[in-house]
């Protein structure tokens, strides 16, 4: 057993907050300089010559990269011979958050119920994704997932019979149908198989993986490649302004379904991609 | 087309119906002057207190509304990053505001039909900033005050003074969407839904 204190993981998902609202990670920044450098549309380059020097700025002056900074979402790898000592895991994650959106000054967007509307005024409670595994480490993945990309995404229960190209036309028309509301260019996470919920879930899990790593499944690489030109071959583009570059990645994660079943998830990511992870 | 290199500078609020009417789709702006802002909630405020028979929070004719939720400012500073939210979430509150002679709305993403409907009778144009580009885009506010529904926090109204401001016209008030004009020549699969 390996002990692992709340106010360890408080501290170290406060400072993971302020970090990624205003700063993209080198993956994200390095994906908006290549599109930059193959978008064939003149204004399309132009929305990306302004995003990166929004990206610029954002780091220069310690302001957060989107005024939306998002629903904070956590993956939690708990070993099972870690303990976490001092008080609940839950909270001191939700502690860690608090404090982060309070001491980065980041946007609070949350709402204590989806009726009454009324903020919670710290961006608590985040949502929380637990997995059990070996080890004694605690790893915590997070994104600030922004709300109007989060709007545009959609799930399906295909038929079987719909096969791949059922799920590829769902997936381009998902892309499509976003348009300039998810602030292209997106990362649409795709999640396939398992249950209606496993598939969302999925789908998330998706958008968290770094941009240029590939399914280790050469067969679904190979789909995630093809799905990446079908979805630029929407023309959507920047800002929906029209162009080469609507999507940056199209990363998939796949679980086994039911013999009746083909169900398909599209997370969409916008631009501001705010991702950050730790070990402890 | 719409680099911002060949940029008009716009005084806002509008000077007249006929500025409005001036401007095309696919223009791109640079806006001077006073802005609004405004989101779903604070929308639906304005246009209950409208029905009531009450003064309203802002002024509306030829005034440009804001769809905006800034973070908070930090010490010295007007404003925090301050890009636009999604427009179609105001659609509904929209028709009734361009009656009421409301000039423009700065938002981003696609409005539904009946919005462009009441476009053709009253002028007023839509215009889209940089989604997701809030750093630069709060550094040219250089002025904000909160004006009403403090209570709403972050979707209060905010009166806001902006210096070269920058946006492109989407929809114009001859019913051109520069959403449209701008991806079909590079649509090669897919369709708009």
């Amino acid at each position: 057993m390996r002990d692992v204190h709340v106010d360890q993981i408080t501290k170290a998902v406060s400072e993971m907050c302020q970090s990624a609202g205003v700063t993209l990670s080198d993956d994200m920044l390095e994906a908006l300089q290549k599109a930059h450098r193959e978008e064939e549309s003149p204004l399309g380059r132009h929305a990306l010559e302004i995003l990166l020097e929004n990206a610029e700025m954002a780091t220069g002056s310690a302001l957060p990269y989107c005024q939306d900074c998002g629903f904070s979402v956590v993956f939690a790898k708990l070993g099972q011979d870690c303990h976490v000592i001092g008080g609940s895991l839950t909270e001191a994650i939700n502690e860690g958050i608090r404090q982060g959106y309070g001491e980065g000054l980041l946007r609070a967007s949350i709402l204590k119920s989806p009726i009454d509307r009324e903020n919670t005024g710290d961006n608590t409670p985040a949502v929380i994704h637990y997995e059990v595994v070996p080890g004694d480490r605690l790893e915590l993945a997070i994104t600030l997932k922004g709300g109007g990309s989060e709007n545009m995404s959609r799930q399906a229960m295909l038929k079987p019979a719909d096969g791949v190209e059922g799920v590829k036309r769902f997936v381009v028309d998902t892309v499509a149908n976003a348009g300039p509301n998810a602030c292209p260019p997106l990362v649409p996470g795709i999640g396939l198989g398992g249950t209606f919920d496993k598939s969302t879930y999925l789908a998330k899990k998706a958008i968290m993986r770094p941009i240029g790593q590939f399914n280790s499944d050469p067969q679904i690489a190979e789909l995630e490649k093809e799905m990446l030109v079908l979805c630029n071959e929407t023309g959507v583009g920047p800002q929906g302004l029209g162009g080469t570059v609507t999507c940056l990645w199209t990363p998939i994660e796949v679980y086994p379904c039911h013999v009746t079943a083909l169900p398909v998830a599209v997370n969409i990511q916008c631009h501001a991609n705010r991702r950050r992870e730790v070990t402890l | 087309m719409s680099s911002q290199e060949h940029a008009k500078r716009i005084q806002v609020p509008f000077e007249s119906e006929e500025t409005i009417r001036n401007l095309r789709a696919g223009d791109a702006l640079l806006l001077n002057g006073t802005l609004y802002t405004a989101r779903d909630a604070a929308h639906k405020r304005i246009l209950e207190a409208a029905d009531r028979g009450e003064d309203l929070p802002i002024p509306i004719e030829r005034q440009v509304i804001y769809y905006v939720g800034p973070t908070p400012p930090r010490d010295g500073e007007a404003i925090g990053s301050a890009g636009p939210t999604t427009a179609y979430r105001m659609d509904p509150y929209t028709p009734p505001l361009i009656e009421m002679g409301l000039g423009g709305a700065i938002g981003k993403g696609y409005r539904e039909a009946k919005v462009k409907e009441a476009m053709k009778g009253h002028p007023f144009v839509y215009m889209a900033a940089i989604g997701g580009a809030g750093a630069l885009l709060g550094k040219r506010i250089k002025e904000a005050q909160v004006l009403a529904y403090e209570d709403l926090g972050t979707e209060a109204i905010r009166r806001l003074v902006v210096e070269d401001f920058p946006v492109i016209v989407i929809n114009d008030t001859e019913g051109t969407d520069f959403y449209e004009v701008a991806q079909a020549p590079w649509r090669k699969a897919g369709d708009k839904a």
